[in-house]
């Protein structure tokens, strides 16, 4: 009998700047910021309220439900 | 003569005079403002970046924050969790330690909730912020700032990007006289002039953001600023003559014909 592999990929609904998005689960925030071609030494990012290190950018894989905000310098007074 | 160095927060800038980024017609205009206005510093803001848009220009691009210091603001936070939230992402961004705190109250005079501004300083100084505080013009509250620990004590001269001028001479030199840390006038500056009377009233600096972006020629009006805050600085060092109620001829009499 042939084993047919499962190949399931995990969803992670997602709000990213409050957009409602839904990505792999395996995206670290690293490869996020590369989706988005967003360069990640002129950013801040915070993550359900906290910020993230960004020596942790490797490191943390989005979740269901999470809640990303990145932000950066825009003109102001 | 000593040398007249002005110092915020243990920075050295080579300019008295601090200018906004907001409000400008592009980023190209904002860094050929801020090259003419001669200042070390800005301020800028702190917002999500647009996600969609991959190839909005950024900031950085224009004005490099190597050359030209940034100063993180918190403008629209209207308490004082929205505005340490937005200074420490400011400062993960890239180290930033020296900001700008402005807690607004109303949105309408976008006049500075004092409540929250105090408690918002308090907190930032305990976290090692070398905070550059908005606020009224209310000598005892400015003192209050200090104490706290405030870098500089920065009050409004009338209502921010209303171009009302300085409205209360008086509180603004009583917070002079007594402050001991630099006192910067942020908010209301709407020409030259107006921050030349700041200046001679011994304000250690001036803010300036709209005056500047919403002149018919804001590359021109920023090196009039320039001009303005150095002339004020001069004018102030010189100490001023003293007012006379009737005339007092400048020729001399002697040897009238």
């Amino acid at each position: 009998m042939k084993v047919g592999v499962l190949n399931i990929l995990i969803m992670a609904k997602i709000q990213l700047n409050g957009r409602k998005l839904e990505l792999s689960s395996k995206h670290s925030i690293t490869t996020l910021l590369k989706k988005y071609k967003i360069d990640g030494k002129k950013i801040a990012v915070e993550l359900n309220g906290t910020i993230v290190n960004r020596n942790k950018y490797k490191l943390i894989y989005i979740k269901n439900k999470d809640k990303i905000e990145i932000v950066h310098f825009i003109g102001g007074g | 003569m000593k040398k007249d160095i002005f110092k915020v927060g243990g920075l050295v800038l080579k300019s008295r005079l601090i200018v906004g980024t907001g409000k400008y017609k592009n980023f190209k205009e904002t860094a050929e403002a801020v090259k003419a206005s001669g200042a070390s510093m800005v301020t800028v803001a702190v917002r999500r970046i647009n996600i969609l848009d991959k190839k909005k220009p950024l900031l950085t691009d224009f004005i490099n924050p190597k050359i030209i210091k940034y100063l993180p603001n918190t403008a629209g936070c209207f308490n004082a969790n929205e505005s340490l939230r937005t200074l420490r992402l400011a400062r993960e961004m890239g180290g930033w330690k020296m900001v700008k705190l402005e807690v607004l109250g109303d949105k309408k005079t976008l006049y500075p909730d004092m409540i929250e501004t105090l408690k918002a300083t308090k907190i930032l100084v305990k976290e090692g912020f070398k905070v550059l505080v908005y606020c009224s013009d209310d000598p005892l509250l400015a003192k209050k700032l200090e104490h706290l620990g405030a870098a500089a004590i920065m009050p409004l001269a009338s209502p921010i990007g209303s171009g009302q001028g300085i409205q209360n001479k008086i509180n603004l030199s009583l917070i002079i006289k007594n402050a001991k840390v630099p006192v910067i006038v942020d908010a209301g500056i709407g020409t030259a002039s107006d921050s030349t009377i700041a200046m001679e009233l011994g304000c250690d600096g001036v803010l300036v953001n709209s005056a500047i972006a919403k002149a018919k020629k804001p590359v021109l009006m920023a090196e009039s600023f320039k001009n303005a805050v150095i002339s004020g600085r001069q004018s102030f060092l010189s100490g001023r003559m003293s007012k006379l109620f009737y005339a007092d001829a400048s020729s001399p009499l002697k040897g009238l014909i």
